[in-house]
């Protein structure tokens, strides 16, 4: 039991679990799966169908964060590759041509793969701080959408396009299917090469891993470049969803919410230890909340105050020392009616 | 002194981390007016008894008391408050801020809110003047002034709490003989005072140079208290090492062969680096150990770090095993052959969050790349040899390296650079701040590496050590290499007069 309490699944778990029960009580139907159209329905796969571009953004965040940087551009990535693929379709004489929309694809994830680069570029060679240096991507690449887009939202019409965000695969969203890929493909590249070790070590220990003989820049530009293509994805799949490219709203606000989930799942900002499956629950946790908000009729006015009290609850579970206090005081309290109780008796 | 009351006493102190038992029933007195020695090698709970008495950590069992009170602080500044200051071997002082500030950090005299500078001027002047005879300007940033300064500012503000215990943690590892001299000038007057001084050092002399009394500890157990005057030395190191005494003596004296081989493994030829070291030349054959001796800041660590590629070198051909070679960086080095302990274990060696395994193998799979990774059960068949073989304690690769001792993660290092069978060993300082036991294996095992062929360069600023193994010594003055000195003609005297040139 003991050991199980101490896994750093722990806690995650038992917040996503608490968040279901909740439903659960409130709602039985939230639970229900309905099968329509060869595809399925229902609250949960809602949430894993809009939980998909957030993932992807936070499984590249981790391994950032992991080698003790920070990316705030992914949210600018997700407008620019949107914005990208949306244009080179709409100039296409034939919107549905799978040739033109597997070239948008590819042209939009060749920029978030550059511009990933460019982050690791300014981090590793120019030496500046990840939080500054992802900072003016963060500010300026909401600008570069605009430029590509030319200040309109794109409307597309492509069926074939569609399918990244809206299709379904045996019943499940084909979103859910890219989560699962890009998930298997970073576990693959950080366990079963020595990637991850490299990673943690970096996040460590610069210096040391360096003179380990450890190549810390190369090690630190693919992470940057890696979270590039998991934003650039998350950018097709929101703009597929509703087949446009608008620049001022997609992916805004998503570098916060990828940092929340990367942290939720046990992963330290101070770099070192990472857990994408921890990741991966702090995403449902993130898009169950939101969920939940939702259906339990929460004034909209007021569902990032609810939000953000959530969030807190979920941190200070987590913290160790919050708990330690917690119990502490619990138990002086239980303990001094006692004593009084004694007291008169006496 | 055996009648008066102990102002201090630990009882029955156990603590325990995962994986290792720190302390386990530990006894601890201090008298008032005495200094203290506390001895015993690395990872024999000195530190954590420390932390105990100062509220770093709680203890699991066991009570302390100060005076005729039970203590019980749960921070180092609760334990400041109850009298108990500690001044760590890295001074803690804040190194733009001038002396006066950062005696007063704090507690500055204040008046309406506003802080009076000159009364704490005065009263920081008075205070260095009178406790410790230490006359400097107090406006001053800490930082002009020496280490050996900031460690007495330090004591100073520790001083300055009303303290009735003071804390010195391995206080003199980074001065020079005479800032010793005035330090333990100070601490003596301190004793006069009627302070109780608790001294933690690994330098034997000093023990016995300023101690009235001596309390070792081995494995976080209690071996026992004594006046410093009734235990010789000898018996103090046994006591601290325990059976293993004959093997300080047991190191053999090893036969002087000039190198037989004129296989050279590295050989350079006026390499420099502009600001670091002038352009040296230096050779080492297969299987011999060269001795780099200097004092700090001669250069030592430069040349090391050049070879190694962890900086440029800008001038001078390098060759490794005969061949023409550049080496640009840490990993084209270590594919040569090349491998470096450095001296700053913490920030350069180890990486203190991932396990004991891990930390082994770091070296070897860099070299080897991301896609050829070590299987898992590769990993843990190296780790258990080299646990093994190296005699790192606790025998566990799965606990994070951190939570070993320092012996033994320089071990850990070791065993990194070990595992990808070097050609030239380079080891800065590896049996700094480490006890006697495993400084003896280290020494043994480099001993051991060079008859097997490998080639060692040696740096250290215990000359001793240099002396015992070393073939050759070469010797550095103010970043120049100045003399080169075969081991059948070396010498202590020798080689201090080459240090000290002239």
């Amino acid at each position: 039991m003991e050991r199980i309490r101490r896994h750093h699944l722990f806690w995650p778990l038992m917040v996503l679990a608490a968040l279901l029960l909740f439903n659960l009580l409130y709602d039985p139907d939230f639970f229900r799966i309905q099968m329509r159209d060869g595809a399925l329905y229902g609250s949960l796969i809602d949430i894993l169908f809009f939980g998909s571009p957030l993932a992807l953004v936070a499984i590249g965040m981790t391994l950032v964060i992991a080698t003790r940087g920070i990316d705030l551009s992914v949210g600018s990535v997700v407008a620019i590759s949107g914005a990208i693929a949306c244009l080179t379709i709409s100039k296409g004489a034939d919107q549905n041509d799978p040739s033109l929309v597997l070239a948008a694809v590819g042209l939009a994830l060749a920029a978030s793969a550059l511009l990933g680069l460019w982050n690791g570029f300014l981090v590793t060679r120019a030496g500046i701080q990840p939080i500054v240096a992802t900072l003016i991507l963060m500010v300026a690449g909401r600008g570069i959408a605009q430029l590509i887009t030319s200040g309109q939202i794109i409307t597309v019409i492509s069926p074939n396009y569609e399918i990244i965000g809206g299709g379904a695969l045996l019943a499940l969203p084909v979103s859910v299917y890219i989560v699962a890929l890009v998930f298997l493909l970073a576990v693959f590249l950080t366990r079963k090469t020595a990637l991850g070790l490299f990673i943690e070590s970096v996040g460590c220990n610069p210096t040391a891993s360096r003179l380990a003989g450890i190549r810390s820049d190369t090690v630190r530009l693919f992470a940057y470049l890696f979270c590039g293509l998991c934003a650039g994805m998350a950018g097709l799949i929101l703009s597929s969803n509703v087949s446009s490219a608008d620049c001022n709203n997609a992916g805004l606000w998503y570098e916060l919410d990828a940092i929340l989930a990367v942290v939720i799942g046990g992963t330290s900002l101070n770099g070192g230890r990472f857990f994408l499956t921890g990741t991966l629950l702090g995403v449902l946790i993130i898009q169950t909340l939101t969920t939940t908000i939702y259906m339990t009729g929460v004034p909209p006015e007021i569902t990032l105050v609810v939000k953000a009290v959530v969030v807190l609850a979920v941190c200070l579970v987590q913290s160790e020392s919050f708990r330690r206090k917690l119990v502490h005081s619990l138990a002086t309290a239980r303990s001094q009616p006692v004593e009084r109780e004694v007291t008169p008796r006496g | 002194m055996g009648e008066k009351e102990p102002l201090l006493q630990m009882t029955d102190i156990c603590k325990s981390f995962p994986g290792v038992q720190a302390l386990s029933g530990v006894h601890f007195r201090l008298f008032p007016g005495e200094i203290h020695a506390l001895m015993g090698q690395n990872g024999a709970g000195k530190s954590t008894l420390i932390k105990v008495l100062t509220g770093v950590y709680p203890a699991d069992r066991g009570h302390i008391r100060l005076e005729d009170r039970i203590i019980r602080p749960h921070s180092p500044l609760e334990a400041q408050m109850m009298g108990i200051s500690t001044v760590y071997q890295e001074v803690n002082l804040c190194p733009n801020l001038s002396v006066a500030e950062n005696i007063f950090i704090g507690r500055e005299p204040r008046r309406f809110g506003k802080i009076r500078w000159r009364e704490m001027n005065e009263r920081a002047r008075r205070l260095l003047e009178e406790r410790l005879h230490v006359r400097i300007d107090v406006t001053r940033p800490v930082s002009s002034y020496s280490v050996a300064i900031q460690q007495l500012v330090a004591i100073a503000r520790a001083l300055n709490i009303s303290a009735r215990v003071l804390i010195l943690d391995e206080p003199t590892s980074s001065l020079d003989r005479s800032e010793v001299e005035q330090l333990f000038a100070v601490m003596r007057k301190l004793r006069d005072d009627g302070l109780a001084i608790l001294f933690v050092t690994h330098f034997l002399d000093q023990v016995y140079e300023v101690s009235d009394r001596i309390t070792v500890l081995r494995n976080g157990k209690l071996i026992g208290e004594y006046p410093t005057e009734e235990l010789p030395r000898l018996e103090l190191v046994a006591a601290m090492i325990g059976k293993e005494l004959q093997a300080l003596e047991e190191i053999p004296r090893e036969e002087r062969r000039p190198a037989v081989s004129e296989e050279w493994t590295l050989e350079a030829v006026g390499v420099g680096r502009k600001g670091a070291v002038e352009p040296f030349d230096l050779r080492i054959a297969k299987g011999e150990i060269v001795g780099l001796a200097g004092l700090l800041g001669s250069g030592r660590t430069e040349v090391a770090r050049m070879l190694f590629g962890a900086d440029r070198a800008d001038q001078g051909r390098l060759r490794v095993s005969g061949e023409e070679t550049v080496i640009h960086s840490p990993l084209q080095a270590i594919n040569k052959g090349i491998a470096f302990c450095s001296e700053n274990r913490k920030t350069e060696g180890i990486i203190d969050e991932l396990t004991v395994r891990e930390n082994i193998i770091a070296a070897l799979q860099a070299s080897q790349g991301w896609f050829r990774a070590l299987g898992r059960k590769r990993q843990e068949e190296l780790a258990d040899e080299y646990i093994r073989v190296l005699n790192i304690h606790p025998p566990d690769p799965e606990i994070p390296v951190k939570n070993l001792s320092g012996g033994n993660q320089q071990k850990v290092l070791l065993a990194r650079w070990l595992l990808t069978n070097p050609k030239l060993f380079i080891l800065d300082e590896p049996t700094r701040g480490i006890d006697v036991g495993a400084k003896t294996e280290i020494q043994k095992l480099i001993l051991a590496l060079a008859r097997e062929g490998m080639s060692v360069l040696f740096i250290s600023s215990e000359l001793e050590e240099v002396l015992r193994i070393s073939h050759r010594i070469a010797v550095m003055r103010d970043r120049r290499k100045v003399s080169e000195i075969p081991g059948k003609d070396a010498s202590r005297e020798r080689v201090m007069q080459a240090i000290a040139g002239g």
